[in-house]
């Protein structure tokens, strides 16, 4: 039995709903779309949108077919992208996936853009496409626009230009230099694509134009300084004896694709410029991997809350919302831990029963959440959920808003993993001692830098074998997974020369070591 | 300000780049798939899609991430019965009771990674050992023809196949239907009209009737008047239907020699040597029929399983195996309203004065009876006599083909001349 329950709305359902009469523009009960009612209800959902208050690039909607959302798919979304082989891969498990009928398609992509664009896929019924349309062109838009992550890191003004600019050159690159090659290139670069990113300084902004024009200089200008770096002639003796102290990098780099692209001492400009356009393209979608559970719960919350407004307008009848509700709840269902179907924490169901429970706690606060919540009980709930979107990202937001309403509901519980331990322990349950450290612990959970190792650029040997040497700064004592050689593997062939992986342990003092070898100095 | 763009008619196979990178990269998995299935499938089953799987650790994507160990706390939902402090036991498989999406363990799934080949992609993969020309590739994948043909009249299509006389027609018919009444009384009408007015003494009251008589004319020219010269309703276009182009029936004799001396890949080359004549007939034919006849010193017809797989020993004596393929023609596939098509596979292997009966057989009795015969030698050994005697056959019947195949590239030039036929037809 699944006794978990949906967290109540205080939005009116259907049922406690006053008979209105019909609205001028009511929806006709039919299940086809054609273009004037998508045109019809997207007027509406606009409409009642901007009453809300949200703020949106604008939209465009695109009517694609099945395959060509498969398409979509394959390129992580994105309308265009280079080619590549792993692309094709997940297009043929996609492809088989559909065909044999064991996974439907997502209903949407969203694409963070401006203009946002949005696809509405042609099997959709009416009510599906006003769904896609409210929950993607105006929930994930508006967050896209607002949440700081997104305003700090990603130029939805620049992105689609800049894959353009991205494929030509791959492309072109392919015509020059043959696909293998780049191929190889772009396996090594995918391999490390998670620590292209710079976490804490923010990317120059991106346009096509003037990439085109700074990459030339670019290619020149970076050629000069590596081979300054790694120049072999002998210098003066004094200039020595001043280096001899000096660590490289002086500090340890965080983003190994970017130390790649500048220090690799074997790559020719091209490679440099493909790393880079890997490492771009991963910064832009580093946000999202930090607001899932923000982004989907924002952007549920509001396809639930604008369609509720319309069904209570008249504009949409009982049939559209019947369809309407079975959709979304299969959406926000989470499954029990101990349910042959759970995996994981639904984001849709934690980010909803947020959004819906922070409403809840402004607009009826009980004695508990003015305890918890002493600023924002009783406030306006559109200003709330607005800064609450704007300000933060997965890990802060359920640090800051989960409640214990919500821990209660969900039931969490916390289970420590030791494996000094015999056996698991539950460490916290949802009751008054355990508040603050399921929601603790779950915040971590979210935090994208303990999911990931912590793997950092340490060193270069300069003055002899030109070796580099990585670590990885071990948090809580978990090992690096198998893959790890393979990854270290495509380093040392970005890196053209060998590389050291080292492990430190909780006092800084190395636990372990792997490197690989480079045994031609080839190039690629 | 927003768009709604219907993106549905531009391309979809954005992909397709994609899919054929990937069928590269991964190229010699692939033609090891493609080779097990040809063993595997059926002769008259060769044209479909095949799945191919390949070991998920080679199509991987290697990144870095955690193992399990060290310490994992995660929090689940759907708590049931546990309270603080309860110790539970390890959950079979290493993993822990409450690992959520966070550990992500690389325990690593031994599934393989599973895809669909297309009809194409197989068969290209298959024409590669045979080393076939482009023309014949392209000609063996194709599909079915078929031809436009007219097909009546439609009240819907584009305005180019507009049928103006069949239009028109239906427009006047439409006139004439429409405005029958209305002329009828008009008619009638105006002859009422000219009967009063032609009266010599003029009553009052005909005054009155006069002028409704033409209010009622006017009214019905108005109307006829208003019946549209063509309407849409008219329109009519005209229609062509694709049929496909009219086949015949043919016959294929697969002959083999299941002597000790045929090992299995000797099987497997005459294997392909047989799909690529029913491909071929499978272009031209509607319907074909494929009798399998092996032989060692007696011959029998089987079924497609036993032909291939079950083993023989002892001599060989082909003339039995012709006797028998003289005889089912006969009996079961009489000239006219059956194309005759056989392919012979051997060692080379015969009883020495057999060959020369071999020979008589063949140009005496079936050569007039098929419309291409076929012979394989899958040897690498010197000729030996059924060779010698069955070169001279050519002689007199240049509808007979033979070669020495050592590898399966080898095999295409005895098709040479059937694939110039269709080339030119």
């Amino acid at each position: 039995m699944n006794d978990m329950t949906h967290p109540a709305t205080p939005t009116p359902g259907p049922r406690d709903r006053e008979p209105v009469s019909r609205h001028p523009n009511a929806l006709p009960e039919q299940s086809e779309w054609t273009f004037e009612l998508i045109e019809q209800i997207h007027t509406e959902i606009r409409r009642v949108a901007e009453n809300f208050g949200l703020d949106t690039y604008p939209n465009q909607l695109e009517i694609i077919t099945a395959e060509q959302m498969m398409d979509a798919y394959t390129s992580v979304g994105m309308p265009v992208s280079y080619n590549h082989w792993s692309f094709g891969k997940h297009f043929l498990s996609t492809e088989k996936g559909y065909k044999r009928g064991q996974m439907g398609l997502a209903y949407e992509i969203v694409i963070n853009s401006d203009p946002c664009i949005a696809y509405l896929m042609e099997e959709n019924s009416l009510t599906m496409q006003a769904l896609v349309i409210a929950h993607a062109a105006y929930g994930h838009n508006s967050f896209f626009k607002g949440n700081y992550l997104f305003r700090t890191w990603t130029d939805a003004e620049a992105i689609v230009d800049y894959m353009v600019f991205a494929k030509n050159y791959i492309a072109e690159c392919e015509q020059r230099y043959g696909i293998d090659e780049v191929e190889l290139l772009l396996d090594s670069c995918h391999a490390i694509q998670n620590y292209g990113v710079d976490r804490y300084k923010r990317p120059a902004k991106l346009s096509l134009a003037q990439e085109r024009a700074r990459q030339k200089e670019r290619e020149a200008y970076v050629q000069s300084q590596i081979n300054e770096l790694w120049r072999t002639l002998p210098r003066r003796e004094e200039e020595e004896v001043n280096k001899s102290a000096k660590r490289f990098p002086p500090e340890p780099e965080e983003n190994l694709l970017y130390f790649i692209e500048k220090y690799a001492p074997l790559l020719e400009p091209w490679q440099r410029e493909m790393v880079r356009i890997v490492r771009k393209i991963s910064q832009y979608f580093y946000p999202q991997r930090q607001t899932q559970v923000m982004n989907e719960g924002w952007a549920t919350f509001w396809h639930y809350t604008i369609l509720n407004q319309l069904y209570d307008e008249g504009v949409i009848g009982d049939g559209f919302m019947m369809e309407f509700l079975k959709s979304h709840t299969n959406v926000v269902y989470q499954p029990p831990v101990h349910s042959p179907y759970y995996n994981g924490i639904n984001p849709y169901a934690l980010g909803f029963a947020m959004m819906t429970d922070i409403r809840r706690i402004c607009e009826h606060p009980t004695a508990e959440d003015r305890a918890w919540f002493p600023d924002i009980a009783g406030s306006d709930w559109r200003k709330t959920l607005d800064f609450a979107m704007r300000n933060f990202k997965d890990e802060s937001f359920i640090a800051q808003y989960l409640s214990p309403k919500l821990i209660r509901e969900f039931h969490f519980f916390a289970v420590l993993d030791d494996d000094h331990n015999e056996k698991l322990a539950i460490s916290a349950i949802h009751d008054d001692l355990g508040y603050r450290y399921v929601r603790q612990q779950l915040a971590e959970q979210y935090n994208l830098g303990n999911r990931e190792p912590n793997i950092q650029v340490w060193s270069v040997n300069t003055r002899d074998d030109r070796a580099l040497t990585l670590r990885h700064t071990q948090f809580q004592r978990r090992p690096l997974n198998q893959q790890a050689g393979e990854v270290l593997k495509h380093v040392a062939r970005l890196w053209g020369f060998d590389v050291h992986l080292e492990t430190t342990g909780p006092n800084g003092e190395v636990i372990s070591a792997m490197e690989v070898k480079r045994e031609k100095r080839s190039r690629f | 300000m927003s768009h709604l763009i219907d993106r549905r008619l531009q391309g979809k196979n954005k992909s397709a780049v994609n899919r054929e990178r990937f069928l590269r990269r991964y190229k010699s998995q692939i033609k090891d798939a493609v080779g097990r299935a040809i063993k595997g499938r059926s002769i008259t089953d060769i044209e479909s899609g095949e799945k191919v799987s390949i070991p998920v650790k080679d199509v991987g994507e290697p990144s870095f991430g955690h193992a399990h160990g060290g310490v994992w706390e995660t929090i689940s939902p759907g708590n049931q019965e546990y309270q603080k402090g309860d110790q539970i036991a390890r959950p079979k498989g290493g993993g822990g009771a409450g690992r959520g999406k966070a550990g992500n363990s690389d325990q690593v799934t031994e599934d393989d990674f599973i895809f669909e080949l297309s009809r194409e992609e197989f068969m290209n993969y298959f024409f590669e050992d045979l080393e076939l020309p482009n023309l014949v590739k392209t000609q063996l994948t194709a599909t079915t023809e078929f031809k436009n043909q007219r097909a009546g009249y439609n009240i819907s299509g584009t305005p180019s196949n507009i049928h103006v006389l069949r239009s028109l027609r239906g427009a006047l018919g439409r006139r004439i239907a429409v405005g029958g009444s209305s002329r009828k009384r008009l008619a009638e009408a105006q002859e009422e009209l000219q009967a009063l007015l032609d009266k010599p003494v003029p009553d009052p009251e005909d005054a009155i009737l006069v002028a409704e008589l033409r209010k009622l004319i006017h009214h019905l020219h108005t109307r006829l008047a208003a019946i549209p010269y063509i309407d849409p309703f008219d329109l009519r276009y005209s229609n062509r239907i694709k049929v496909p182009k009219p086949m015949t029936q043919a016959v294929m004799f697969c002959i083999m020699d299941v002597s000790g001396s045929m090992d299995e890949t000797r099987k497997d080359t005459a294997k392909r040597f047989f799909i690529l004549l029913y491909l071929f007939l499978k272009r031209v034919y509607d319907k074909i029929e494929v009798v399998f006849i092996r032989h060692h010193t007696a011959a029998s017809e089987v079924d497609e399983e036993e032909f291939f797989h079950s083993r023989e020993s002892g001599g060989t004596v082909v003339s039995s195996a012709l006797h028998l393929l003289d005889k089912v023609i006969d009996e079961r596939y009489a000239a006219g309203s059956w194309n005759s098509y056989v392919a012979q596979a051997s060692d080379g292997d015969n009883w020495d004065n057999d060959s020369v009966l071999c020979r008589q057989l063949l140009t005496n009795t079936i050569m007039p009876k098929v419309q291409y015969y076929t012979y394989v030698e899958i040897t690498d050994g010197p000729p030996q006599n059924l060779w010698e005697q069955y070169s001279q056959v050519p002689d007199h019947h240049p509808h007979f083909a033979m070669q020495k195949i050592v590898t399966p590239a080898d095999i295409y030039p005895v098709f040479r001349e059937l694939f110039k036929k269709q080339a030119k037809s």
